[in-house]
């Protein structure tokens, strides 16, 4: 009796040095399961400004769906379940009612596609304290510093970001006289401000500053407006345009004044993802993507993929599904995240901002990388784009 | 009649060379095979081999080369004298990487695309199995022992220790980000790993596939993003070994007993792939962006040569 006692221990203990001994075995293991919502609104179809581009309705869910099929690839391993569930708001419908009856209290991790004024609205819930919500379609820079809040990270580079890239590019290229044109939008006026703020910062001088008034009729405005519109006084070296929505831009090109590139919104575009990158095992996720979606990926996809990704490797590393050990993780020095975009992607402690490359695209070239060789920083060269630690105006308790 | 005197010609100038080595690096470009002559320090030829060629490896007996043509999505056999092609292999779609286990009867291909590891049976030319791994796996390798199938995988950061007798994922371990190469000690007891991110090397432990050391590198007037580690080689007694640092266009020479870097070469641009001669007195790099290979002399730690040999050369192989 006791002899057969004795076996039973052994083997016993046997199995538990097997478990702790082991990097991590394969099988018999039960599932962590790890619930993330992914909450966006149906919008209304802007009228068409030409049939090149097809309205897209679905930007941003694809790449969600892609980061949770490689989240529960790793997870078959490590014993955790990766769960994605859709909330599309309906275009009348309320959003802040959806994520109290429907996410609160049952989804710790949200990935947000919505409006700017609409991401706070939904931070501030009481009910949203205690969960963690990733913005992915947002580039404000007041989001990420005076109305900053401590339960949100956001994906996509700030408008400041962009403008930073397409600055260090000018400053290599020495095209430092900038013509400014500005559309009438609010968020017009903010991508005009980032240039400015970054022109400041890489010392080029804004020799002209327009806001275009006239029509957005390709017929009349592309001949004959662009024309009479770019005649200015002083000589510049590149016109750059912000035109959030492309209501004009595009027209620009091959039609100023005096022959110049065009930069900004439209021309060579700063952007987290484009269709002409490639390097870095890019081929590898836009294949992915394509054969998933049936197109290429957008910026919002590429920002959801991020997000399920971030929220898997942090759940990986910490064996947790907890909001607050996962943020924890992401806001530490350990976090490192494989973006196809050379450097490894983190968050900004400071400001919740994911940390990343910018691309310089033209329509059918990558035509630069940013941050540009040359523009050193003590800590990383990624931190020479947007808002760093010393100039934040973020306030939060992480 | 010309043919037959052109390669009685080729078959004296062999002749001549024969106690040299000879290197075969692929093309990517060019959709062809370099021969060069490492002792001369020059290009023999090249040879059409089919499209985008990349990965390469010749079988243990050096009878054979194998060479993943991604663009043709198969592995093409070739005679390692005359490189005739003499077979295919079903790899599965765009092969880059894959690993030849030590008795040259089984060869492993990463299916990148799939998440799968494809085992192939040489003599027949069949797959037998399709493993099922992380995503986008990459570096891979068999131990000399013939225990382990190593598989890491670039999106998932794992490496998977695969058991090659029935083919079964036994275990994993977590490593830093994107996992590039994987190479094993001639003893087989620790498995090298370069992190292309993180720009680390780490080395794994076989017996408790455990993380025994992290290294890291700095070269001075090269930013830390510029470090991305790729290939690996260890040297048989375990005295040294090097890793290629990509875009950093140099390899370090490591202690291969206690891990510290001793020196850092300079090559050409984009270092990616390595191969040691046979004695080992020579290591060959493949430089990508600069369309060379520098050959470097490991007795006195320099390198000796550089020989352009087409565009973006990727995989090299080395006949005796």
């Amino acid at each position: 009796m006791r002899l057969i006692n004795l076996s039973v221990r052994i083997i016993v203990s046997g199995l538990f040095i097997i478990l702790l001994l082991g990097a991590g075995s394969v099988y018999a293991k039960a599932k962590q399961v790890i619930n993330i919502a992914y909450l966006t609104q149906e919008q209304k179809a802007p009228p068409p400004l030409s049939n090149l581009d097809p309205f897209i309705k679905n930007k941003g869910v694809s790449g969600a769906e892609l980061g949770i099929d490689d989240d529960n690839t790793t997870g078959e391993f490590t014993g955790q379940q990766f769960k994605l569930k859709k909330f599309i708001v309906l275009l009348d419908g309320n959003v802040a009612d959806t994520f109290n009856n429907e996410l609160a209290k049952k989804f710790p991790f949200v990935v947000v596609n919505l409006p700017a004024d609409q991401v706070n609205r939904l931070a501030d819930l009481p009910t949203a304290k205690q969960m963690l919500l990733f913005d992915v379609a947002t580039v404000d820079d007041a989001l990420r510093n005076e109305q900053c809040r401590s339960n949100v990270l956001h994906i996509l580079p700030s408008r400041a970001m962009r403008a930073d890239a397409l600055a260090q590019y000018m400053m290599k290229k020495r095209w430092t006289k900038w013509f400014m044109v500005t559309g009438a939008t609010q968020e017009d006026r903010l991508f005009a401000d980032a240039i400015r703020r970054a022109a400041k910062r890489f010392g080029m001088e804004i020799v002209a500053d327009k806001t275009w008034e006239h029509t957005y009729d390709a017929r009349r405005t592309a001949q004959s407006d662009v024309a009479v519109f770019t005649q200015v006084d002083d000589d510049y070296d590149v016109l750059v345009v912000a035109d959030e929505q492309g209501l004009f831009g595009e027209y620009l090109d091959y039609r100023t004044w005096i022959p110049r590139p065009v930069i900004g919104t439209q021309g060579l575009i700063a952007a987290a993802w484009h269709r002409t990158h490639e390097q870095w095992g890019a081929v590898q996720i836009q294949n992915r993507f394509k054969e998933k979606a049936g197109r290429w990926m957008e910026e919002q996809d590429y920002a959801a993929y991020l997000a399920v990704r971030a929220i898997g490797e942090a759940a990986t590393r910490t064996k947790s599904g907890d909001a607050q050990r996962v943020k924890d993780y992401l806001l530490s020095d350990d976090f490192a995240l494989q973006g196809y975009k050379g450097n490894p992607l983190s968050f900004r402690s400071w400001d919740g901002q994911m940390r990343q490359p910018v691309l310089l695209a033209a329509p059918r070239s990558l035509v630069a990388v940013a941050p540009v060789e040359g523009f050193l920083h003590p800590k990383t060269e990624l931190d020479t784009l947007g808002y760093d630690q010393p100039e934040t105006q973020c306030k939060w308790d992480k | 009649m010309k043919k037959n005197t052109l390669s009685l010609f080729l078959s004296l100038v062999l002749a001549g060379t024969v106690q040299a080595e000879t290197v075969f690096v692929t093309l990517e470009k060019d959709n062809a095979l370099a021969v060069v002559d490492p002792v001369e320090g020059k290009l023999i030829k090249t040879v059409p081999v089919g499209r985008r060629p990349r990965g390469i490896a010749i079988s243990p007996d050096n009878k054979f080369l194998y060479i993943a043509t991604s663009d043709d999505n198969t592995i093409k056999i070739f005679d390692a004298e005359t490189l005739k092609e003499v077979g295919k292999l079903p790899s599965g779609d765009d092969p880059e990487t894959f690993a030849i286990n030590p008795a040259g009867d089984r060869l492993y291909v990463s299916n990148e695309d799939d998440s799968m590891v494809t085992a192939i049976d040489i003599a027949k030319k069949k797959a037998i199995k399709q493993i099922k791994v992380g995503v986008e796996p990459e570096g891979i390798t068999v131990s000399p022992d013939n225990r382990w199938l190593i598989s890491a995988t670039e999106t998932t950061n794992m490496v998977h220790w695969i058991d090659t007798k029935t083919n079964a994922i036994v275990e994993y371990t977590l490593v830093d980000p994107r996992p590039r190469s994987v190479s094993f000690t001639v003893d087989s007891q620790q498995l090298w790993v370069t992190s292309e991110m993180a720009g680390t090397l780490m080395i794994l432990d076989a017996k408790t596939k455990q993380i025994i050391k992290t290294v890291r590198f700095e070269v001075s007037g090269v930013t830390a993003d510029k470090i991305q580690p790729v290939g690996v080689v260890i040297d048989k007694d375990r005295i040294r070994a090097y890793v290629a640092l990509g875009p950093a266009n140099r390899v370090a020479v490591i202690n291969a007993q206690t891990f510290e870097v001793e020196k850092y070469l300079l090559v050409g641009q984009r270092v990616w792939n390595l191969a040691f001669s046979p004695d080992q007195k020579r290591l060959y790099t493949t430089n990508g962006v600069s369309n060379d290979i520098s050959i470097i002399d490991l007795d006195n730690q320099t390198v000796t040569k550089s020989v352009g040999v087409g565009n973006y050369p990727w995989g090299v192989a080395v006949k005796p």
